[in-house]
């Protein structure tokens, strides 16, 4: 099967979420990678994409979603691919779907699980907030999907690729919208969707300065930090970093809950997690239902301590 | 400013999710159904919308007989009207062909605005929205988290991973709405009353099969019970071992 990722990067570094997309379409066929602006291309072809596929980003600058869509479409139409994965970014969630109703054809969003069974797709995708989960069967090609990040493994696969470039073209009516300005957020760390790690505060911080803690852990593994509801409604953090039914749904290795309850909709957040750690004073909180390891105790004087001890683990 | 806004009726965010008998969709007994989250957001944002700029919110609903509870809820938040688009089988069904027969009905209507919500809480494709969108030829920003509206044009704020963007539109264009910083307004009990008189339009209809089956269902996997590692600080050292030599993961 021939397969068409599309590869989002920041500051010229292609995103793991791409690598990881690549690497699942790699099991089913040949990898084309289509790429707007400069990115280091030696990456792609190292986790085995066969043919980069270049759209120079002078033309498609500032940021419109319709206008990627049309180069896109422009592309699938020339290439010619069965599948056609994205990321289930902010961005791929919202140009996937423009390229689908531009061609067509149906798309599954979301994906965390994907197999090709003779000629029919199948895919695994969260529903009810995580509460179940749904495999669908996908019997037409070309098909679009989006990909979670975290849940694939990125596999090195050198290969030799061949470079190409593919020309823009749009009309004014295909970038009907188009940023204007972009405000970026003060914070330094990774993505949350994309972290490995996330530490999250929750009311049980008790304000904005009881995230001071939970930073500090985060810094010691690099971590990204999340928080309930119930903090950013208090305005302690800003929604960017809520996790949960009406925030982020993350699924990095490791998930500290740090005096969040674990309610439902908390939990719709972070469930799909390899392993969950809950630190908070009430034995009978509902993280503890879904945690793998736990403290109770009072987060001011565990997360210190416990950021000590990582510190001497990692060095 | 003549809006509407696309409701879906799913169950509730603290609902229990139990299988089905035949495997591929939830046991719906003793569920409470709400206006999706999102949803309910973008009706706020409507209203607000209204109350700056006068006009008219109609609301789209496509689901079973049962979704009017949403629809008259919305009405008694303020919403004017509404058209229920009666049709079974709507909780998972293929996101294209909600999307076409959604944008087969808002053609038929006059809009400057359309409000999605960002996702569906039950099927949460993430797509209907800007699949709409796209079928109607209207400009779409999505994950919208703050509205500034005027007479022709909408300044919005989306949400990206790394903070971020504003765009400024012309209208009419369409808008999915993440979690803003507008509560949703509980309706007054004389909203409640009023909603009753307001119009409902509907239609019975049914949507095409897409491309995508839903084959199987299935629940998490149960949980091993939590290791409690300890009950103070001191146990920080015990976790972080544990962390590293068993889960692996720092
Ligand atoms: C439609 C809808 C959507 C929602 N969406 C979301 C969502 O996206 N994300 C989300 O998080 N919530 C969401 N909620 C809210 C959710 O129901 C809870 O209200 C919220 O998650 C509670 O946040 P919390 O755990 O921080 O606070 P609480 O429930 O108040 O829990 C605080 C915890 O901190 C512990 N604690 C206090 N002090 C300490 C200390 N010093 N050390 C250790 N532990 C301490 C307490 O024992 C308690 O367990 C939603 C609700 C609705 C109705
Ligand atoms: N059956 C439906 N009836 C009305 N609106 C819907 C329906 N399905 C989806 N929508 C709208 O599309 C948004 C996104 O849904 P989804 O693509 O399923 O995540 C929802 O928040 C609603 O605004």
């Amino acid at each position: 099967m021939k397969n068409l990722v599309f590869i989002e990067h920041a500051d010229g570094k292609v995103k793991k979420a791409s690598l990881e997309i690549i690497s699942v379409a790699l099991e089913y066929g040949d990898v084309s990678a289509i790429v707007v602006g400069d990115v280091d291309s030696a990456t792609l072809s190292q986790f085995g994409a066969s043919k980069i596929i270049n759209v120079a980003q002078d033309a498609l600058e500032p940021y419109s979603s319709g206008a990627y869509a049309k180069v896109i479409v422009d592309c699938v139409n020339q290439e010619s691919p069965d599948l056609i994965f994205f990321s289930a970014s902010r961005m791929g969630m919202e140009i996937a779907p423009l390229v689908a109703a531009n061609l067509k054809i149906s798309m599954a969003s979301d994906c965390i699980g994907f197999s090709v069974d003779n000629g029919t797709v199948k895919i695994d995708r969260p529903v009810y907030s995580g509460k179940s989960f749904v495999s669908v069967a996908y019997n037409q090609m070309p098909m679009i999907v989006t990909i979670r990040p975290n849940s694939f493994e990125a596999k090195e696969n050198p290969v030799s690729a061949e470079s190409v470039n593919f020309a823009a073209n749009f009309e004014q009516n295909d970038i009907a919208s188009r940023v204007k300005e972009v405000i970026a957020s003060v914070s330094e760390r990774v993505d949350l969707t994309e972290a490995n790690i996330v530490v999250s505060g929750g009311r049980g911080v008790g304000g904005p300065e009881g995230f001071a803690p939970i930073e500090l852990l985060a810094d010691e593994m690099s971590a990204a930090v999340g928080a309930s509801r119930a903090a950013v409604d208090a305005g302690w953090r800003d929604h960017t970093d809520q996790v949960g039914q009406t925030g982020k749904t993350v699924t990095p290795q490791l998930y500290i809950a740090c005096g969040i309850s674990g309610a439902i909709q908390h939990l719709a957040g972070m469930s799909g997690t390899k392993t969950i750690v809950a630190i908070n004073k009430d034995p009978d909180a509902p993280i503890f239902k879904i945690a793998d390891y736990g403290i109770v105790g009072d987060l001011f004087e565990v997360l210190p301590i416990l950021a000590e001890e990582i510190k001497k683990i990692r060095s | 400013m003549k809006i509407i806004v696309c409701v879906k009726h799913v169950p509730a965010t603290d609902a229990r999710i139990k299988l089905g008998a035949d495997g591929k969709s939830i046991d719906e007994t003793g569920i409470n159904f709400i206006i999706n989250p999102y949803d309910e957001f973008a009706i706020e944002e409507a209203l607000l919308i209204k109350e700056k700029l006068g006009g008219e919110i109609m609301i789209v609903t496509l689901g079973e007989s049962s979704a009017i509870e949403s629809i008259r809820k919305g009405l008694a938040m303020g919403a004017d009207k509404a058209v229920h688009l009666v049709c079974e089988n709507v909780a998972l069904a293929d996101p294209w062909a909600v999307a076409n027969r959604l944008a087969e009905e808002i053609r038929e209507h006059d809009s400057d605005l359309i409000l999605c919500g960002k996702n569906s809480a039950d099927a949460q494709n993430q797509q209907v929205g800007s699949l709409v969108a796209a079928m109607l030829e209207k400009p779409v920003v999505t994950s919208v988290v703050e509205i500034e509206a005027e007479e022709n044009t909408v300044t919005v704020w989306r949400e990206i991973e790394s903070g971020k963007e504003v765009y400024e539109l012309s209208l009419p264009a369409l808008l999915t709405v993440n979690k803003t910083e507008h509560e949703p307004r509980y309706a007054s009990l004389r909203g409640i009353m009023m909603a009753k008189k307001k119009p409902v339009e509907t239609k019975d209809v049914s949507i095409e099969n897409g491309a995508i089956v839903v084959e199987e269902m299935s629940l998490p996997k149960a949980k091993e019970p939590c290791k409690i590692v300890g009950t103070d600080a001191d146990s920080s050292g015990d976790l972080a071992n544990l962390l590293h030599n068993e889960a692996k993961v720092i």
